[in-house]
């Protein structure tokens, strides 16, 4: 780790003033950002520490229905908020399907959506990688493995997204609150990410210095509480990042599905959400036929990039087909003990 | 899953299920680690490791380091101190060569090639960083097919390549049924959760080591011959080791460069290596491939099993999986033979981990097994009683002792084996996952090596043993102190047991099960001196009642000699000392193996191991729903810690039939997965309800003691066993190992 | 250039000048306090070996920056237990065998420790192996882990219905 500066920011003001400095990042729990300092992945000359600034961390239902989520509440804060679990009940699945307590205790809602790519070619600091050193090349094309894309990447770039959190977030319409010396905007979470296209590098649509202050679940989202599930599959049991997972929500009406909502994780550099396939279900009543051909949608143009995906093209369409099961079944009143595990069967 | 524990009584202490005397230090975090000890002065230590796996280090940036705040020192080939031996040099058994900065020679990723000495922890990483090393690479050999074939000397610690009892092929000819398989088990990493620390700091010519060691003579021999002084004065302190399954063996590199770190710098120096950087130097399990060719009459009865070994080691250094060994002791077939084959790779000196040669061999062989079993429309636990070697096939020796048949029964009878379906894919659970059974056995050599301990009684009735025996988990401080303070006629509270130290008798490896008989039989055999000279001082004291009663005539329990023939004639130990005028009685022992008993008797122990998987039918993912071993190893010292080495082994054959994998790029040479993130061992959410159950064996001619090891015998079956259940549920055979979901989607 | 943070460390107020700011909890506390009780087991947030309370919840320490800590309460092995008596979580491990090397035991019982206060496991053997998987454990004593937790939990509802 390079010896760095560091400042604690007071205030947004200050930390968007310092921020914008060359060689900054800004430094919440620090799970991932100082994780990547220890491997020289990145190597910041000053650090930021906002994990200080006022306002940030609060969970706060909107009159207007929406919830808005400070970006330094702490995953598991988010999880084991009642509101949360009994409104967005996938994503606080997804959150406990996550790492482990202890990361959950410290990680942020804010550096969650920033995490980086578990790519082997990009953490081990020395390997060609596009990401890390534009023009450098992208090592992992020649030997992906089972945690590289199959869906939206492109020759420069095969990694993918690890978040289990914006799985929903993306299917759920969430959008993130971006703070900057021009103000505040709000992107779409479906939006934030970038897919690597020529420019790998840029991982999301945040200019420098800008900075995350929250999340936004609109009101809509509420209106699948009731038929939302988030399912991960995993090398093992727990503590581990999925191979692939999905969030599956649908609101019923009379029978029929009214509206449905799909999104992936594992499978591209962003949680991959297609609203094709949700559309393919509204007006249907459930059915496996009907998750089976959404779930056909949702992978249509995938494309593995070694032998050792290919098979998550499969696993992804039955994913799915599980997801929405779970989902039109209806939200357990109490998470299972295994949250979003094939196994975690109330 | 029950925590009653029955104790197994043999003696006042042995057979106790007794918690772990250590445990206290260890819940409160104040047993000290080779790692927790900081000397004043110390500096601190990092490794510059290297990221390609052939080829040489062109340039290291020695300045951009040493510009480094903090930094001390950068130590490289060309200031490192020269050895008084080539580390290559093998010129005393048990040495492996290691890659100590003597030249700027790439032989493996993740080879140290540069140290950074600091005055903190932190300058010193970064200082490694800082090196940013540059290579001439040459083009690795990585993976199976990437070397010529040829069949080494020897395979695991001197064993032959190869065995043949009988014509393999006249048997195969002869079967009504054969069958063939090829199975894959992958390079695994030892992965203890305490990383091979060092602290070192030397007093002239003589060396001071905190360090985690499984064998302090050896480790002794080896720095001795390095640095050119006496192994007596090496002083090593490893009072604990946070595991080490084979890999603290023998010194690792990283420990040695500490101790020339501490040379060049005249001060203490602390060297903790990294997670990854333990992906290396610090050994593994080979890599297999096994062909297994079996044979078998209508009636069951195998006529041919074939067993064919292909592994590897590394470009510079020998060590091979010996796969094939346990197929020369399980069972009996009218022809066996097992033949193994390497390559030579760019990777680190394989080592002997936890079930070497059993481990990876057991995997293959129990699921041919089952293979073969269901080609023949049997049950596989019948057909295992139908190949029961009476005696040790190859050798034909008798066994020492061999419950196998009462650990078959009641572990088939505690899991509720019987009724199973012969055919796969017959039974879902009440959540619509498949179920399956599957059954392995388990066998590991009863092994003992050469030890020594020394013990006393003194005139206030304590005593003492010390012996240079060492925990790494297995609970040495336990168990051998029940040993200690039955064969001294002593309670707990009256012994003082030391342990851990150089300083005191060689005990040997802690390893190859064998520990507990080689440290146990020695700490038996001091006692017995004392106990001895004890008793002849009584016997020939008329003042003593026991006067008179001869040698064999008096038994030492509860800090008394009594007379055999007559419980109500006894004396303390104080007693005797005290009218002698003796301060106290000194004794030392000895354990080795019984060469004649060797000679006649096959001496392994036993256990079998069955399996109850789910599977999701449609997302492949694997749980372990239940596991029930039952195993025979002679005498229980402790039952509380055996049943506790028992679980954590069936928790490695889980880990090896369905986790661990080392994933390289072949272009490269480099890790993919040398982190516990994703170089998975199970999580506590993977392991099921288990049960182990203690057959009881006794065996009066292993040693004297009777005891057999616990160690490493869990995993064997175990991986086979959840093999065989993954297939019984679900009809899909994976011959690669480890089991992942993406291979059972089907 | 040092960096005063102030910490409660096990209930004492410490104010400690940190030499450099890379410093992580985990080697402040191992390195330079001397409290060697929590261990480094992989340094990447990847096993809890490291895990200590920080403000009353279980934490990686080693992936946690000394001076982001400024003005926490940390709570340590070391301060678990008062005097002699265990900790009725510690007494546990040592009753179901809960380790076996005991490396990685400081970890899993402030683990234990955070799980419990979590208070949403209680006794379910599921619960409490799904919470515990943050720690691992490379000697297999998990049925041990589960055991022990399972049977402090109770003993721990228990006082606290009865106070």
């Amino acid at each position: 780790m390079i010896l760095f500066d560091y400042t604690r920011a007071a205030t947004v003001a200050d930390a968007l003033a310092t921020g914008r400095q060359p060689g900054a990042a800004f430094l919440a729990a620090g799970t991932n950002l100082v994780d990547l300092m220890k491997g020289g992945v990145t190597n910041p000359e000053r650090i930021i520490d906002i994990t200080r600034l006022p306002g940030l961390s609060g969970i706060e239902a909107k009159p207007d229905g929406s919830l808005r989520i400070g970006a330094l509440a702490r995953n598991s804060d988010v999880a084991d908020d009642p509101h949360v679990a009994k409104t967005y009940p996938m994503v606080a699945e997804a959150l406990l399907a996550g790492a482990s307590a202890q990361l959950r205790n410290a990680a942020t809602v804010g550096g969650n959506l920033m995490q980086r790519t578990r790519c082997q070619y990009f953490t081990d600091a020395v390997s060609p990688c596009n990401k890390r050193q534009p023009g450098s090349g992208c090592a992992a094309l020649g030997h992906a493995t089972r945690i590289h894309a199959v869906q939206g990447w492109s020759e420069q770039c095969i990694a993918t997204h690890p978040s289990d959190f914006c799985v929903p977030l993306a299917a759920l319409d969430a959008s993130v609150e971006i703070e900057g010396q021009g103000g505040t905007r709000s992107v779409k979470l479906t939006e934030f990410h970038l897919l690597p296209g020529d420019h790998p590098e840029r991982e999301t649509v945040l200019e420098p210095g800008e900075l995350i202050t929250a999340l936004t679940l609109p009101a809509e989202a509420a209106r699948f509480a009731g038929n939302a599930r988030y399912l991960k599959v995993r090398d093992r049991t727990s503590y581990a990042f999925a191979v692939v997972s999905a969030a599956a929500a649908m609101i019923l009406d009379g029978g029929k599905i009214g509206q449905a909502r799909l999104a992936f994780g594992g499978l591209a550099l962003k949680p991959w959400r297609v609203t094709e396939a949700e559309a393919s279900l509204a007006g249907k009543a459930p059915s496996p036929e009907a998750y089976a051909e959404a779930a056909r949608i949702a992978l249509d143009g995938a494309k593995p990039t070694g032998e050792a995906n290919a098979f998550k093209i499969e696993l992804a369409r039955r994913v799915a087909v599980r997801a929405l099961t779970l989902a039109a079944a209806g939200t357990p009143a109490r998470l299972p003990a295994l949250p979003a595990s094939p196994f975690g069967i109330v | 899953m029950t925590s009653t524990i029955e104790p197994v009584r043999h003696g006042s202490s042995i057979g106790q299920p007794l918690t772990r005397r250590d445990g206290p230090l260890k819940v409160k975090g104040q047993a000290r680690f080779a790692a927790d000890n900081l000397p004043p002065g110390t500096l601190h230590a990092a490794l510059c490791v290297s990221k390609i796996a052939r080829g040489r280090v062109k340039s290291l940036d020695v300045a951009a380091a040493e510009a480094h705040p903090g930094v001390v020192k950068v130590m490289t080939p060309e200031n490192a101190p020269k050895l008084s031996k080539d580390p290559d040099l093998k010129d005393v058994p048990f040495t492996f060569r290691i890659d100590v900065l003597q030249n700027d020679k790439v032989r493996y990723a993740n080879q140290p090639i540069a140290v950074v000495i600091a005055e903190s922890l932190e300058a010193a990483t970064e200082g490694a960083r800082l090196l940013a090393p540059t290579y001439e690479e040459e083009t690795p050999r990585i993976g199976l097919d990437a070397g010529e074939v040829f069949t080494p000397d020897a395979v695991g610690v001197g064993a032959p390549p190869e065995q043949v009892d009988g014509d393999v092929e006249a048997g195969l000819a002869s079967a009504a049924k054969t069958f063939t398989g090829t199975y894959e088990t992958p390079a695994q990493y030892h992965n203890a959760m305490e990383p091979h620390a060092a602290v070192a700091s030397w007093d002239g010519d003589k060396l001071h080591l905190f360090m985690p060691t499984q064998g302090l003579a050896i480790a002794q021999g080896r720095l001795a011959g390095l640095f050119g002084i006496k192994p007596t004065d090496i002083h090593i302190d490893s009072p604990y080791l946070g595991g080490g399954f084979g890999s603290k063996g023998v010194p690792a590199g990283p420990q040695v460069l500490a101790c020339m770190a501490a040379r060049l710098t005249g001060k203490p120096v602390k060297l903790v290596p990294t997670r990854s950087q333990m992906y290396g130097p610090m050994g593994h399990r080979g890599p297999t491939r096994q062909t297994l060719r079996l044979g078998a009459d209508e009636a069951g009865k195998l006529m041919a099993l074939d067993h064919h070994i292909l592994t590897a080691s590394s470009s510079f250094d020998d060590f091979f999986e010996p796969a094939g060994r346990v197929t020369t002791t399980l069972y009996a077939s009218k022809s066996t033979a097992i033949r193994h084959e390497a390559v030579r790779l760019d990777t680190g000196t394989p080592l002997f981990m936890r079930g070497p040669g059993e481990a990876s061999g057991s995997v293959a062989i129990e699921s041919a097994l089952d293979e073969l079993a269901f080609d023949l429309n049997m049950d596989p636990l019948e057909f295992r009683l139908a190949n029961y070697a009476e005696v040790e096939p190859f050798s034909g020796k008798p066994f020492s002792s061999k419950a196998l048949r009462e650990c078959y029964a009641q572990g088939a009878k505690a899991f509720g084996w019987a009724g199973r379906p012969l055919k796969p894919r017959q039974t879902r659970d009440k959540d619509g996952f498949l179920v399956g059974t599957g059954v392995g056995t388990a066998t590991f050599p009863a092994l003992i090596f050469e030890g020594m301990a020394r013990a006393e009684i003194r005139a206030d009735g304590s005593g003492t043993v010390e012996i240079g025996a060492l925990d790494m988990g297995q609970g040495a401080w336990t168990a051998l102190a029940q040993i200690a303070a039955d064969g001294l006629g002593l309670g707990m509270e009256e012994l003082t047991f030391n342990m851990g130290s150089s300083d005191l008798p060689n005990a040997g490896i802690a390893g190859g099960s064998g520990h507990t008989a080689t440290a146990g039989n020695a700490i038996h055999a001091a006692a017995q001196d004392v106990i001895g000279q004890l008793t002849e001082l009584a016997v020939n004291d008329q003042a003593s009642p026991l006067f008179g009663a001869g040698n064999a005539g008096v038994t030492a329990a509860g800090g008394r000699l009594t007379r055999r023939d007559d419980p109500s004639r006894s004396e303390t130990f104080s007693a005797i000392l005290n009218r002698a005028g003796r301060a106290k009685i000194e004794g030392k022992g000895k354990a080795g193996a019984d060469a004649a008993a060797q000679k006649s008797y096959a001496m392994h122990a036993h256990g079998a191991v069955f399996a109850e998987v789910k599977v999701d039918p449609d997302l492949g993912q694997v749980r372990v729903s239940r596991l029930v071993g039952a195993f025979a190893a002679g005498r229980i010292i402790n039952p509380h810690l055996v049943r506790s080495q028992y679980y954590g082994g069936m928790i490695w054959g889980l880990s090896f039939a369905l986790h661990e994998k080392a994933e390289m790029d072949p272009r490269t040479g480099r890790f993919l997965n040398d982190n516990l993130a994703e170089y998975h061992v199970p999580v506590n959410a993977d392991i099921p309800a288990m049960e182990a159950i203690l057959i009881p064996e006794e065996d009066s001619v292993v040693n004297t003691l009777g005891v057999k090891g616990v160690g490493e015998i869990g995993i064997t079956g175990t991986a086979g066993a959840i093999a065989n259940a993954v297939w019984h549920a679900t009809g899909i055979r994976v011959r690669d190992i480890p089991i992942t979901l993406d291979k059972l989607l089907g | 250039m040092t960096i005063p943070i102030r910490l409660t460390l096990n209930g004492k107020p410490h104010a400690i000048d940190l030499d450099d700011p890379r410093i992580t909890l985990l080697d402040l506390l191992r390195e330079r306090l001397g409290l060697t009780g929590a261990k480094k087991g992989c340094d990447r947030g990847q096993c809890g070996a490291c895990t200590v309370l920080v403000d009353g919840k279980r934490i990686n320490s080693c992936l946690q920056l000394a001076v982001s800590l400024d003005g926490a309460e940390v709570l340590t092995i070391e301060g678990l237990s008062e005097g002699d008596a265990l900790h009725p979580v510690q007494a546990a491990f040592i009753a179901h065998d809960g380790f076996q090397c005991g490396f990685c035991t400081p970890g899993q019982i402030m683990s234990a420790v955070g799980l419990i206060r979590e208070g949403k496991a209680g006794t379910d053997p599921e619960r409490i192996r799904e919470g515990m998987s943050g720690n691992l454990c490379r000697c297999g004593a998990y049925a041990g882990i589960l055991e022990a937790v399972k049977d402090a939990s109770g003993r721990m509802e228990q006082r606290e219905d009865a106070a």
